[in-house]
C-alpha cells in the first residue's frame, strides 16, 4: 500500500523535525531575545536619547552625526587602529616563530607548550596589573632589563607616546593561545611535501616558503581576522590598568580605546543612545577590515584542491 | 604517555596525512652538521621565551610575599619572606564573599552552557531537516557579532527583569547555547559512527535516551573541553560584573580585584602588596584549573585553529 508508505514517512519527517527543533528550541530562543532583539533596539536606541530613567527620546540621525563632531570617539577610533595595526602582525609573527621553534624542540615540545600557554589563564584584570607593575617607568621589571642593557626605558605607563607600545607589548605575553594553534597546523603539514622538496634541492628557506607557509596560510589567516577582531574590542587590560573610579593622578587619552569609550558613555554617564550609534560604527568598521582582509586573503591563501597560491 | 588525540574531530578539508611529531627534518647529515650553533641558538631562544612567559607569575607570586616597602625591588627571593598580606586582605576586602560568588557563577556559566550547546548541537547534528543548513549558518554568523551592540539591549533587558545588581546576568544567558560550543560539540558528533544510534534506536530507545545515553557520554571528551573554556571565560569576566553588580557584597574576584586596584592603587593608599596578592588568589584558580584539565585545554585550542 504506497499510500500508507508516504504517510508514515511524512509523518516520520514531521516528527524528525520536531524532535529537531525541540533539541535546537533552547538556541532559537536565545537567538530572538538575546541576540535579534538587542539588535533590532540597538537600532532603534541609536536614533533616541536614551539614559535608562525617561523613555527613548527620537532625535534621527543626531547620535550619528555627533559620532563624527565628538574628537573622543576619533581618538579612541585611532588609538583601537594603533593598536590593532601594531599588536596583530607582532602577535602573529611571534607566535608562528615560536611554534617553528617548537616544532624543533622534540620530546621538550609538550613542556615548552604548556609554559607557553600559561598566561592565557590568567585573568585580564591581572594581566592589567602586571602591566603597571612591570612596566612602571621608575622601579618595574622592564626597565629594570632594559637599564641592565644600558638602555634608558621609557615611562611605559605615564607617558603618552609609551602607553600604547606598553599596552601592546603587555598583549603579546599571550600570544600562547596562537602557538599551539599554529604548532597544531605545523604537524598537519604532510611530511612528504618535505621529502618532496628535499629531493628537488630546495634550501631551508625555500622549503619554508614554498610548503609550510602556504600549507598553513589557512590558520595564519584565521589568525589574522580573529585577533583582529578581539583587538578592535580591546577592554579589560586596559580599562583596568587606566580607568576606573580612582584615576585622576594622570592623563589617560592615550589608553582610551573604542569600547572603552562606549561603555563610558553607555554605562557611566548613561547616554545609551549615543552608546548604541557607536556600538553600529564600531560593527561597521569590523566588517569593513574583515571584508579586506578576506579580499586579501583569498589572494594569498592556499586552499588544498586548488591549483596554487 | 603518548599524545593521544583527545579531540577527534573530522578535519574540514580532506584528511592530510596523520600529523607526526616534528617538522620534517632535514636529513640526518645536514642535521648534524650544523647540529651545535644552530641548536645552541634554538635552545636559547625557547629559555628566553620561558623565562617572559613565566617570569611574571613568578614575580607576582614573590611579590606577595613581600612587605609593602620592598614590592617593587624586582628581587625574586623576598627579602623579609612575610604572610602578613594574606592576613591583611581579609580584612581589607570580603574576599570570602567575592570568592564564593565566583564560583557559583563558573559552576552555573560552565554547566548551564555545556548542556545546552551539547543539545543543539545535537539537534544540529543527527537530525535532517528542511532549513537546517541556513539555521546553522545563522549560528556561526551570530559570532561575528561585535557584543558592543548587543550589550545595552541585553542590560535592559536584566534591568526590566530586575536582576541587575545579582549575579544572574552573569550566567543566565548561556541556558541558551552558545554558538562557539554548538560549532565545537557539532564537529564532534559528526564525527560519530552513525550506526551505534541507528542500533540503540532499533533497541528501543526514544530521541531524548538516545541524547542522554548514548551521544552524550560518546563525547565527553568535548563536553570537558567546553566545561573548562567557559570556566575560564566566567571566572576571569570583567565587563559584565562592571555592568551588573553594584553592591561590593556581590563582587566576582576580578570585579573585587578592580575595585581594590581603584582604592589602594590610584586613590593615593599604595597598597600595591595588597592588589598583588588579590591577583595571584585570583589568578590561582585558572592555574590550578589549567594543570588539572591541561590536556584537554591544548587539544581545545590547538582544535579551535585547525577549523580555519
Amino acid at each position: 500500500m504506497p499510500g500508507t508508505r508516504v504517510h508514515t514517512l511524512r509523518s516520520r519527517n514531521r516528527r524528525q523535525t520536531r524532535n529537531a527543533l525541540l533539541f535546537i528550541s533552547p538556541w532559537i530562543l536565545g537567538f530572538l531575545i538575546f541576540t535579534l532583539w538587542p539588535i533590532l533596539y540597538s537600532g532603534y536606541l541609536s536614533l533616541t536619547d536614551y539614559d535608562v530613567l525617561n523613555d527613548p527620546n527620537f532625535v534621527g540621525l543626531a547620535n550619528y552625526r555627533e559620532l563624527t563632531q565628538d574628537p573622543r570617539v576619533l581618538l579612541s577610533l585611532r588609538n583601537t587602529l594603533y593598536y590593532a595595526a601594531l599588536s596583530v602582525p607582532l602577535h602573529v609573527g611571534i607566535a608562528l616563530l615560536l611554534a617553528l621553534l617548537l616544532m624543533r624542540a622534540r620530546r621538550a615540545t609538550g613542556f615548552f607548550r604548556t609554559v607557553f600557554y600559561l598566561p592565557n589563564m590568567t585573568p585580564p584584570v591581572a594581566v592589567g596589573i602586571l602591566l603597571l607593575l612591570l612596566f612602571n617607568g621608575h622601579n618595574g621589571l622592564v626597565n629594570a632589563v632594559l637599564g641592565f642593557f644600558g638602555i634608558p626605558g621609557p615611562d611605559w605607563t605615564t607617558d603618552s607616546t609609551w602607553i600604547k607600545p606598553g599596552l601592546v607589548l603587555m598583549s603579546l605575553w599571550t600570544l600562547g593561545g596562537s602557538t599551539i594553534i599554529l604548532l597544531a597546523a605545523l604537524n598537519n603539514v604532510p611530511r612528504d611535501l618535505y621529502d618532496a622538496a628535499l629531493v628537488d634541492g630546495a634550501s631551508a628557506w625555500r622549503r619554508f616558503r614554498t610548503v609550510t607557509v602556504p600549507m598553513i596560510s589557512g590558520t595564519l589567516f584565521f589568525l589574522v581576522i580573529v585577533n583582529t577582531i578581539a583587538a578592535m574590542q580591546s577592554f579589560t587590560e586596559a580599562y583596568t590598568a587606566y580607568f576606573g573610579a580612582g584615576n585622576t593622578t594622570y592623563s589617560n587619552d592615550a589608553a582610551l580605546f573604542y569600547v572603552i569609550y562606549l561603555f563610558r558613555q553607555a554605562f557611566e554617564y548613561l547616554n545609551m543612545g549615543f552608546a548604541s550609534a557607536m556600538a553600529w560604527l564600531l560593527f561597521a568598521i569590523i566588517m569593513a577590515i574583515t571584508a579586506v582582509q578576506y579580499v586579501v586573503g583569498r589572494k594569498l591563501v592556499f586552499y588544498e584542491g586548488e591549483d596554487g597560491g | 604517555m603518548a599524545s593521544t588525540p583527545i579531540l577527534n574531530l573530522p578535519p574540514a578539508a580532506p584528511p592530510p596525512e596523520p600529523p607526526k611529531a616534528g617538522i620534517a627534518p632535514p636529513p640526518v647529515r645536514a642535521a648534524r652538521k650544523r647540529r651545535s650553533p644552530a641548536k645552541i641558538l634554538l635552545w636559547a631562544v625557547l629559555l628566553a621565551a620561558t623565562a617572559i612567559f613565566i617570569y611574571p607569575l613568578l614575580w607576582l607570586l614573590s611579590a606577595s610575599f613581600k612587605p609593602q616597602s620592598e614590592v617593587f625591588d624586582n628581587r625574586l627571593i623576598p627579602q623579609t619572606p612575610t604572610v602578613a598580606n594574606y592576613v591583611e586582605i581579609w580584612n581589607a576586602a570580603p574576599l570570602a564573599l567575592w570568592m564564593g560568588n565566583t564560583v557559583l557563577v563558573t559552576v552555573l556559566a560552565a554547566v548551564a552552557v555545556t548542556l545546552s550547546s551539547s543539545m543543539v548541537a545535537w539537534g544540529f547534528s543527527y537530525y535532517r531537516f528542511r532549513g537546517r543548513n541556513a539555521l546553522f549558518f545563522l549560528v556561526l554568523a551570530t559570532m561575528m557579532l561585535p557584543g558592543a551592540v548587543t550589550l545595552i539591549p541585553t542590560f535592559l533587558i536584566w534591568n526590566a527583569l530586575g536582576q541587575v545588581g545579582t549575579l544572574t546576568p552573569l550566567w543566565a544567558g548561556n541556558l541558551f547555547g552558545s554558538a562557539f560550543y554548538i560549532f565545537l560539540l557539532r564537529q564532534f558528533f559528526l564525527g560519530l559512527p552513525r550506526q551505534i544510534f541507528e542500533a540503540a534506536r532499533t533497541d528501543g530507545a526514544n530521541d531524548w535516551q538516545l541524547f542522554r545515553h548514548f551521544a552524550l557520554p560518546l563525547c565527553k571528551p568535548a563536553l570537558i573541553v567546553t566545561l573548562l573554556f567557559e570556566a575560564q571565560a566566567a571566572w576571569t569576566d570583567l565587563m559584565r560584573p562592571l555592568i551588573y553588580l553594584r553592591d561590593s557584597n556581590t563582587f566576582t574576584v576580578p570585579r573585587g580585584l578592580k575595585a581594590m586596584v581603584d582604592q589602594f592603587g590610584f586613590a593615593g593608599n599604595w597598597h600595591w602588596e595588597l592588589i598583588v596578592t588579590a591577583s595571584v588568589i585570583t589568578t590561582l584558580p585558572m592555574i590550578v584549573l589549567f594543570f588539572l584539565g591541561q590536556r584537554h585545554f591544548i587539544e581545545g585550542v590547538a582544535t579551535t585553529g585547525v577549523k580555519g
